[in-house]
Protein backbone atom coordinates (compact mmCIF):
# COMPACT_ATOMS: atom_id res chain seq x y z
CA UNK A 1 0.00 0.00 0.00
CA UNK A 2 3.07 2.61 -0.21
CA UNK A 3 2.95 5.48 -2.19
CA UNK A 4 3.61 4.65 -5.88
CA UNK A 5 7.18 6.41 -7.00
CA UNK A 6 5.13 8.39 -10.05
CA UNK A 7 2.54 9.94 -7.09
CA UNK A 8 5.52 11.71 -5.10
CA UNK A 9 5.82 14.11 -8.50
CA UNK A 10 2.32 14.33 -8.23
CA UNK A 11 1.95 15.71 -5.15
CA UNK A 12 5.22 18.03 -5.44
CA UNK A 13 3.48 19.53 -8.98
CA UNK A 14 -0.03 20.08 -6.69
CA UNK A 15 2.30 21.75 -4.06
CA UNK A 16 4.24 24.09 -6.22
CA UNK A 17 0.56 25.16 -6.97
CA UNK A 18 0.78 27.17 -3.31
CA UNK A 19 3.71 29.11 -4.83
CA UNK A 20 3.37 32.77 -5.03
CA UNK A 21 5.39 35.81 -6.81
CA UNK A 22 8.06 37.39 -4.10
CA UNK A 23 7.60 34.21 -1.51
CA UNK A 24 10.52 33.34 0.45
CA UNK A 25 10.75 29.29 0.30
CA UNK A 26 11.68 26.61 2.71
CA UNK A 27 11.52 22.94 1.65
CA UNK A 28 11.91 20.05 3.52
CA UNK A 29 13.38 16.41 2.52
CA UNK A 30 11.88 14.43 0.51
CA UNK A 31 8.92 14.90 -1.87
CA UNK A 32 9.18 18.76 -0.65
CA UNK A 33 12.74 18.72 -2.55
CA UNK A 34 10.78 18.11 -5.26
CA UNK A 35 8.50 21.44 -5.28
CA UNK A 36 11.97 23.30 -6.81
CA UNK A 37 11.24 21.28 -9.80
CA UNK A 38 7.74 22.30 -10.30
CA UNK A 39 7.59 25.75 -9.76
CA UNK A 40 4.73 26.80 -12.22
CA UNK A 41 5.56 29.32 -15.33
CA UNK A 42 5.37 32.96 -14.25
CA UNK A 43 5.88 32.55 -11.05
CA UNK A 44 9.34 33.84 -9.45
CA UNK A 45 9.85 32.81 -5.66
CA UNK A 46 13.63 32.52 -3.72
CA UNK A 47 14.28 29.19 -1.90
CA UNK A 48 15.94 29.08 1.16
CA UNK A 49 17.53 26.26 2.35
CA UNK A 50 19.01 25.74 6.07
CA UNK A 51 22.30 24.66 5.10
CA UNK A 52 23.00 28.64 3.79
CA UNK A 53 22.24 28.95 0.49
CA UNK A 54 19.36 31.87 -0.38
CA UNK A 55 18.40 31.81 -3.59
CA UNK A 56 18.72 28.18 -5.41
CA UNK A 57 17.23 26.94 -8.74
CA UNK A 58 16.04 23.79 -9.95
CA UNK A 59 18.46 20.65 -10.13
CA UNK A 60 20.99 21.18 -12.06
CA UNK A 61 21.38 19.34 -15.40
CA UNK A 62 23.89 15.46 -15.34
CA UNK A 63 27.18 16.47 -15.36
CA UNK A 64 26.77 20.34 -13.99
CA UNK A 65 26.36 19.38 -10.36
CA UNK A 66 28.35 21.12 -7.87
CA UNK A 67 29.00 18.95 -4.51
CA UNK A 68 29.23 22.05 -2.81
CA UNK A 69 26.31 23.42 -3.81
CA UNK A 70 23.64 21.75 -2.45
CA UNK A 71 20.17 21.82 -0.95
CA UNK A 72 19.19 20.82 2.77
CA UNK A 73 18.65 17.01 1.67
CA UNK A 74 22.30 17.16 0.28
CA UNK A 75 21.00 16.81 -3.48
CA UNK A 76 22.81 19.51 -5.94
CA UNK A 77 20.85 22.61 -7.26
CA UNK A 78 21.84 25.48 -8.86
CA UNK A 79 22.29 28.94 -8.15
CA UNK A 80 20.12 32.07 -9.18
CA UNK A 81 21.20 35.64 -9.41
CA UNK A 82 19.90 36.77 -6.18
CA UNK A 83 22.17 33.90 -4.30
CA UNK A 84 24.01 34.40 -1.37
CA UNK A 85 25.58 31.87 1.21
CA UNK A 86 25.79 32.08 4.86
CA UNK A 87 26.51 29.80 7.94
CA UNK A 88 23.79 28.07 10.44
CA UNK A 89 23.07 30.38 12.45
CA UNK A 90 22.04 33.05 9.82
CA UNK A 91 19.77 30.35 8.31
CA UNK A 92 17.62 30.12 10.90
CA UNK A 93 17.92 33.76 12.33
CA UNK A 94 16.24 34.08 9.00
CA UNK A 95 13.95 31.25 10.02
CA UNK A 96 13.36 32.45 13.34
CA UNK A 97 12.20 36.15 12.65
CA UNK A 98 9.59 35.19 10.19
CA UNK A 99 11.22 36.03 7.09
CA UNK A 100 9.59 32.41 5.46
CA UNK A 101 6.69 32.50 3.91
CA UNK A 102 5.91 29.36 3.24
CA UNK A 103 7.32 26.31 3.88
CA UNK A 104 6.90 22.96 2.86
CA UNK A 105 7.23 19.44 5.20
CA UNK A 106 7.01 15.69 4.96
CA UNK A 107 4.81 14.03 7.91
CA UNK A 108 4.66 10.85 9.86
CA UNK A 109 1.32 12.01 11.41
CA UNK A 110 -0.53 15.29 11.29
CA UNK A 111 -3.97 16.29 13.29
CA UNK A 112 -7.11 17.87 12.98
CA UNK A 113 -5.71 20.74 15.06
CA UNK A 114 -2.91 21.20 13.00
CA UNK A 115 -0.35 19.13 15.00
CA UNK A 116 2.47 18.35 13.19
CA UNK A 117 4.73 14.92 13.79
CA UNK A 118 7.55 14.41 11.59
CA UNK A 119 10.59 13.00 13.49
CA UNK A 120 10.42 10.21 15.30
CA UNK A 121 8.81 6.94 15.32
CA UNK A 122 8.85 5.83 18.99
CA UNK A 123 10.83 2.69 19.85
CA UNK A 124 11.27 2.68 16.20
CA UNK A 125 13.44 5.02 14.06
CA UNK A 126 14.54 8.49 15.57
CA UNK A 127 15.47 10.54 12.45
CA UNK A 128 16.06 13.58 14.60
CA UNK A 129 14.07 16.93 13.86
CA UNK A 130 16.97 18.45 11.50
CA UNK A 131 15.44 22.09 11.12
CA UNK A 132 11.94 21.07 10.90
CA UNK A 133 10.56 22.49 14.48
CA UNK A 134 11.91 25.77 14.02
CA UNK A 135 10.94 25.52 9.99
CA UNK A 136 7.15 24.72 11.58
CA UNK A 137 6.91 26.39 14.38
CA UNK A 138 8.23 30.16 12.54
CA UNK A 139 7.18 30.27 8.99
CA UNK A 140 4.41 32.09 8.16
CA UNK A 141 2.59 29.31 6.26
CA UNK A 142 3.14 25.29 6.76
CA UNK A 143 1.65 23.00 4.19
CA UNK A 144 2.69 19.74 4.92
CA UNK A 145 3.31 17.04 1.57
CA UNK A 146 2.61 13.48 2.70
CA UNK A 147 1.57 10.12 1.27
CA UNK A 148 -2.41 9.78 2.40
CA UNK A 149 -1.65 6.83 4.68
CA UNK A 150 0.90 5.09 5.76
CA UNK A 151 3.22 2.08 4.55
CA UNK A 152 0.96 -0.38 6.48
CA UNK A 153 -2.05 1.55 4.99
CA UNK A 154 -3.12 3.35 8.35
CA UNK A 155 -4.38 6.84 8.07
CA UNK A 156 -1.96 9.79 8.63
CA UNK A 157 -4.09 12.08 9.50
CA UNK A 158 -5.45 11.96 12.96
CA UNK A 159 -7.96 13.41 15.33
CA UNK A 160 -4.57 13.76 17.56
CA UNK A 161 -0.89 12.63 16.74
CA UNK A 162 0.04 9.60 18.75
CA UNK A 163 3.87 10.50 18.24
CA UNK A 164 5.95 13.27 19.58
CA UNK A 165 5.23 16.14 18.03
CA UNK A 166 7.36 18.57 16.13
CA UNK A 167 4.73 21.59 16.54
CA UNK A 168 1.75 22.54 17.98
CA UNK A 169 -1.62 24.07 15.85
CA UNK A 170 0.65 25.36 12.99
CA UNK A 171 -0.27 23.15 9.64
CA UNK A 172 -2.62 25.61 7.54
CA UNK A 173 -2.45 23.16 4.49
CA UNK A 174 -1.97 19.23 3.99
CA UNK A 175 -1.42 17.77 0.42
CA UNK A 176 -1.28 14.25 -0.24
CA UNK A 177 -1.84 11.70 -3.47
CA UNK A 178 -5.35 11.96 -2.69
CA UNK A 179 -6.24 15.15 -1.50
CA UNK A 180 -5.89 18.68 -0.74
CA UNK A 181 -7.10 19.54 3.10
CA UNK A 182 -7.30 22.79 4.67
CA UNK A 183 -7.21 23.11 8.44
CA UNK A 184 -9.32 25.59 9.86
CA UNK A 185 -9.68 26.81 13.60
CA UNK A 186 -13.12 24.57 13.30
CA UNK A 187 -11.61 20.98 11.46
CA UNK A 188 -10.11 20.08 8.62
CA UNK A 189 -11.68 20.93 5.07
CA UNK A 190 -12.22 18.93 2.09
CA UNK A 191 -10.63 21.11 -0.77
CA UNK A 192 -9.46 19.43 -3.66
CA UNK A 193 -9.54 15.30 -4.33
CA UNK A 194 -6.76 13.84 -6.80
CA UNK A 195 -8.58 12.30 -10.26
CA UNK A 196 -7.91 8.58 -9.23
CA UNK A 197 -10.60 9.26 -6.25
CA UNK A 198 -13.84 9.58 -5.19
CA UNK A 199 -14.73 12.11 -1.78
CA UNK A 200 -15.68 8.68 0.27
CA UNK A 201 -12.14 6.98 -0.54
CA UNK A 202 -10.87 10.49 0.86
CA UNK A 203 -13.37 9.98 4.19
CA UNK A 204 -12.25 6.36 4.30
CA UNK A 205 -8.46 6.79 4.32
CA UNK A 206 -8.51 10.06 6.96
CA UNK A 207 -9.19 9.19 10.98
CA UNK A 208 -9.96 13.03 11.57
CA UNK A 209 -13.40 13.86 10.62
CA UNK A 210 -13.71 16.22 7.24
CA UNK A 211 -15.94 19.10 6.47
CA UNK A 212 -16.87 18.37 3.10
CA UNK A 213 -18.00 21.68 1.32
CA UNK A 214 -20.54 21.54 -2.36
CA UNK A 215 -17.97 22.49 -4.38
CA UNK A 216 -14.71 20.08 -4.06
CA UNK A 217 -12.17 20.93 -6.43
CA UNK A 218 -10.60 17.76 -8.35
CA UNK A 219 -6.12 18.06 -9.30
CA UNK B 1 60.35 42.80 0.11
CA UNK B 2 60.24 38.73 0.27
CA UNK B 3 62.56 38.72 2.98
CA UNK B 4 60.16 40.60 5.85
CA UNK B 5 57.32 39.11 4.48
CA UNK B 6 58.31 35.33 4.93
CA UNK B 7 59.94 36.04 8.30
CA UNK B 8 56.08 37.48 9.80
CA UNK B 9 54.78 34.46 7.93
CA UNK B 10 56.99 32.38 9.59
CA UNK B 11 56.42 33.74 12.70
CA UNK B 12 52.62 33.64 12.37
CA UNK B 13 52.30 30.39 10.68
CA UNK B 14 50.20 27.54 12.21
CA UNK B 15 50.27 25.16 8.90
CA UNK B 16 50.54 21.68 10.51
CA UNK B 17 50.62 18.43 8.84
CA UNK B 18 48.27 15.75 9.86
CA UNK B 19 49.95 13.64 12.01
CA UNK B 20 50.82 17.21 14.51
CA UNK B 21 47.00 17.92 14.18
CA UNK B 22 45.87 14.30 14.90
CA UNK B 23 47.91 14.13 18.48
CA UNK B 24 45.65 16.41 20.18
CA UNK B 25 42.35 13.77 18.63
CA UNK B 26 42.32 10.58 20.95
CA UNK B 27 39.96 8.25 22.58
CA UNK B 28 36.91 9.95 24.41
CA UNK B 29 37.61 13.41 22.68
CA UNK B 30 35.20 16.06 22.72
CA UNK B 31 34.71 16.59 19.06
CA UNK B 32 32.68 19.77 17.08
CA UNK B 33 32.62 19.48 13.61
CA UNK B 34 31.69 21.37 10.92
CA UNK B 35 29.45 19.87 7.77
CA UNK B 36 25.43 19.48 6.73
CA UNK B 37 24.98 16.05 5.32
CA UNK B 38 28.91 15.74 4.84
CA UNK B 39 29.30 19.03 2.92
CA UNK B 40 31.80 21.19 4.35
CA UNK B 41 33.01 18.22 6.65
CA UNK B 42 37.00 17.72 6.28
CA UNK B 43 37.88 14.74 4.64
CA UNK B 44 41.14 13.90 5.41
CA UNK B 45 40.55 14.72 9.26
CA UNK B 46 38.59 12.12 9.31
CA UNK B 47 40.20 9.86 7.12
CA UNK B 48 43.27 10.66 9.51
CA UNK B 49 41.19 9.72 12.63
CA UNK B 50 39.66 6.70 11.50
CA UNK B 51 43.46 5.67 10.33
CA UNK B 52 45.01 6.04 14.28
CA UNK B 53 41.83 4.05 15.37
CA UNK B 54 40.36 6.66 17.86
CA UNK B 55 36.98 5.69 19.92
CA UNK B 56 34.47 6.70 22.07
CA UNK B 57 34.64 10.06 20.80
CA UNK B 58 31.52 12.69 21.97
CA UNK B 59 31.13 14.97 18.71
CA UNK B 60 28.85 17.56 18.58
CA UNK B 61 27.69 18.60 14.97
CA UNK B 62 24.39 19.12 12.83
CA UNK B 63 24.05 15.57 11.41
CA UNK B 64 25.73 12.28 11.06
CA UNK B 65 26.18 12.33 7.28
CA UNK B 66 25.78 9.38 5.15
CA UNK B 67 26.53 6.11 6.42
CA UNK B 68 30.21 6.69 4.13
CA UNK B 69 29.84 10.52 3.82
CA UNK B 70 31.42 13.00 6.02
CA UNK B 71 31.55 12.14 10.18
CA UNK B 72 29.44 9.31 8.78
CA UNK B 73 32.50 7.35 8.50
CA UNK B 74 33.04 7.69 12.22
CA UNK B 75 29.80 7.01 13.31
CA UNK B 76 29.83 3.44 10.72
CA UNK B 77 33.19 2.40 12.55
CA UNK B 78 31.85 2.56 15.77
CA UNK B 79 34.26 4.91 17.05
CA UNK B 80 31.83 7.28 18.63
CA UNK B 81 29.92 7.20 22.09
CA UNK B 82 27.88 10.36 22.34
CA UNK B 83 26.61 12.78 20.17
CA UNK B 84 24.52 15.82 20.11
CA UNK B 85 23.18 16.46 16.77
CA UNK B 86 20.01 17.75 15.00
CA UNK B 87 19.46 14.79 12.61
CA UNK B 88 20.52 11.30 12.23
CA UNK B 89 17.92 10.22 9.76
CA UNK B 90 20.51 10.15 6.28
CA UNK B 91 22.96 7.47 8.67
CA UNK B 92 20.92 4.35 9.38
CA UNK B 93 23.93 3.17 11.37
CA UNK B 94 24.04 6.06 13.73
CA UNK B 95 19.86 4.97 14.54
CA UNK B 96 20.68 1.12 14.80
CA UNK B 97 23.65 2.05 17.70
CA UNK B 98 21.26 4.48 18.91
CA UNK B 99 18.80 1.40 19.86
CA UNK B 100 21.13 -1.21 20.65
CA UNK B 101 22.15 1.18 23.45
CA UNK B 102 25.78 1.78 21.78
CA UNK B 103 25.51 5.32 20.78
CA UNK B 104 24.39 7.86 23.10
CA UNK B 105 22.07 10.51 21.20
CA UNK B 106 20.75 14.35 22.50
CA UNK B 107 18.59 15.50 19.71
CA UNK B 108 18.77 19.51 19.44
CA UNK B 109 16.76 21.55 17.22
CA UNK B 110 19.01 22.75 14.12
CA UNK B 111 18.87 26.75 14.65
CA UNK B 112 19.08 25.58 18.49
CA UNK B 113 22.04 23.55 18.41
CA UNK B 114 23.74 25.90 15.69
CA UNK B 115 22.98 29.48 18.31
CA UNK B 116 24.39 26.56 21.27
CA UNK B 117 27.90 26.54 19.53
CA UNK B 118 27.95 29.92 18.55
CA UNK B 119 27.06 31.16 22.09
CA UNK B 120 29.65 28.75 23.67
CA UNK B 121 32.52 30.36 20.71
CA UNK B 122 31.40 34.15 21.77
CA UNK B 123 32.04 32.96 25.81
CA UNK B 124 28.24 33.07 26.35
CA UNK B 125 26.30 30.38 28.99
CA UNK B 126 23.37 29.92 26.52
CA UNK B 127 20.63 31.65 24.91
CA UNK B 128 16.72 31.82 25.06
CA UNK B 129 14.64 30.20 22.45
CA UNK B 130 10.59 29.65 22.16
CA UNK B 131 11.80 27.15 19.52
CA UNK B 132 10.57 23.53 20.68
CA UNK B 133 8.21 24.92 23.29
CA UNK B 134 5.30 22.80 23.93
CA UNK B 135 7.13 19.87 22.61
CA UNK B 136 9.80 17.29 23.85
CA UNK B 137 12.35 19.61 23.33
CA UNK B 138 11.41 21.44 26.45
CA UNK B 139 11.58 18.90 29.13
CA UNK B 140 13.74 18.90 31.48
CA UNK B 141 15.17 22.83 30.76
CA UNK B 142 14.50 26.00 32.72
CA UNK B 143 12.07 28.50 31.10
CA UNK B 144 11.72 31.79 31.70
CA UNK B 145 9.91 34.62 31.08
CA UNK B 146 11.32 37.58 29.36
CA UNK B 147 8.93 40.97 28.54
CA UNK B 148 6.28 38.83 29.18
CA UNK B 149 7.23 35.48 26.66
CA UNK B 150 7.86 32.99 27.79
CA UNK B 151 12.05 30.84 26.39
CA UNK B 152 13.71 27.78 26.99
CA UNK B 153 17.27 28.50 28.42
CA UNK B 154 19.34 26.18 26.02
CA UNK B 155 22.60 26.04 27.37
CA UNK B 156 26.12 26.78 25.26
CA UNK B 157 28.32 24.19 23.62
CA UNK B 158 32.32 24.13 23.73
CA UNK B 159 34.14 21.24 22.79
CA UNK B 160 38.06 20.07 23.28
CA UNK B 161 38.70 20.40 19.50
CA UNK B 162 37.05 21.21 16.29
CA UNK B 163 37.49 20.35 12.74
CA UNK B 164 37.04 22.39 9.85
CA UNK B 165 36.81 22.36 6.62
CA UNK B 166 37.64 25.77 4.39
CA UNK B 167 37.93 26.16 1.03
CA UNK B 168 41.01 28.92 1.28
CA UNK B 169 43.06 29.34 4.40
CA UNK B 170 46.24 31.79 4.81
CA UNK B 171 49.39 30.33 7.41
CA UNK B 172 47.26 32.42 10.18
CA UNK B 173 44.54 30.35 9.78
CA UNK B 174 42.16 32.96 7.99
CA UNK B 175 39.49 31.44 5.99
CA UNK B 176 37.03 31.28 3.33
CA UNK B 177 34.45 28.45 3.12
CA UNK B 178 33.54 26.36 0.38
CA UNK B 179 29.72 27.40 -0.68
CA UNK B 180 27.04 25.41 1.15
CA UNK B 181 29.86 23.83 2.70
CA UNK B 182 30.50 26.79 5.43
CA UNK B 183 27.20 25.86 7.41
CA UNK B 184 28.29 25.20 11.16
CA UNK B 185 31.64 25.66 10.02
CA UNK B 186 32.72 29.20 10.94
CA UNK B 187 30.35 28.34 14.41
CA UNK B 188 32.48 25.30 15.65
CA UNK B 189 35.57 26.79 14.19
CA UNK B 190 34.96 29.25 17.32
CA UNK B 191 33.67 27.17 20.08
CA UNK B 192 36.77 24.99 21.06
CA UNK B 193 39.88 24.93 22.71
CA UNK B 194 42.05 23.84 19.47
CA UNK B 195 40.66 24.46 16.05
CA UNK B 196 42.45 22.46 13.12
CA UNK B 197 41.74 23.55 9.80
CA UNK B 198 41.76 21.20 6.58
CA UNK B 199 41.82 23.53 3.72
CA UNK B 200 41.43 22.90 0.03
CA UNK B 201 43.75 25.70 -0.68
CA UNK B 202 46.79 27.29 1.42
CA UNK B 203 47.43 30.90 0.37
CA UNK B 204 50.44 33.42 1.30
CA UNK B 205 49.91 35.96 4.00
CA UNK B 206 47.97 38.62 2.18
CA UNK B 207 46.33 36.83 -0.63
CA UNK B 208 43.32 37.11 1.07
CA UNK B 209 41.43 40.40 1.11
CA UNK B 210 40.29 41.24 4.63
CA UNK B 211 36.81 42.14 3.45
CA UNK B 212 35.96 38.20 1.79
CA UNK B 213 37.56 36.61 5.35
CA UNK B 214 34.76 34.89 7.39
CA UNK B 215 36.70 33.23 10.19
CA UNK B 216 39.39 35.58 11.25
CA UNK B 217 42.81 33.73 12.47
CA UNK B 218 42.76 34.35 15.68
CA UNK B 219 40.47 31.30 16.33
CA UNK B 220 42.04 28.70 14.51
CA UNK B 221 45.47 26.99 15.65
CA UNK B 222 46.08 25.00 13.15
CA UNK B 223 46.19 24.30 9.04
CA UNK B 224 46.51 21.48 7.24
CA UNK B 225 46.54 21.41 3.57
CA UNK B 226 43.27 19.01 2.49
CA UNK B 227 43.97 15.60 0.31
CA UNK B 228 40.38 16.44 -1.62
CA UNK B 229 36.79 14.75 -0.75
CA UNK B 230 37.53 10.54 -0.66
CA UNK B 231 33.67 9.60 -0.54
CA UNK B 232 30.92 9.40 -3.25
CA UNK B 233 28.04 11.88 -2.51
CA UNK B 234 24.95 9.78 -2.02
CA UNK B 235 23.28 11.33 -5.44
CA UNK B 236 26.27 10.02 -7.68
CA UNK B 237 26.07 6.58 -5.69
CA UNK B 238 21.99 6.68 -6.70
CA UNK B 239 23.26 7.77 -10.59
CA UNK B 240 25.78 4.41 -9.97
CA UNK B 241 28.67 7.20 -10.95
Amino acid sequence: MGLGREKRPLIARRAAHELQNGMIVNLGIGIPTMVADFVPEGIHVVFQAENGILGYGTSPREGEEDPFVCNAGGLPVTLMDEASYFDSTVAFGMIRRGFLDLTVLGALQVSEKGDLANWIVPGKRVPGMGGAIDLAQKAKRVVVVTEHVSRDGLPKILRECTYPLTVRESVDLIITDMAVIEVTPSGLVLKEVAREYEVADVVRATEAPLFIPEDVGQF
Amino acid sequence: MVGPINVREQALSKVATLEEALAYINDGTILMYGGFGGIGSPPTLIEGILQKGVKDLFLIGNDTGFPGVGIGRLVTAGRVRKLVTSHIGSNPNAGEQMYRGALEVEFCPQGTLAERIRAGGMGLGGILTDVGIGTVVEEGKQKVEVNGKEYLIETSLTAEVAIIHAAKADPFGNLTYARSGRNFNPLVAMAADITIVEADEIVPLGALDPEEIVTPGIYVNMVIPSQGVNWKWAWEEKKGR
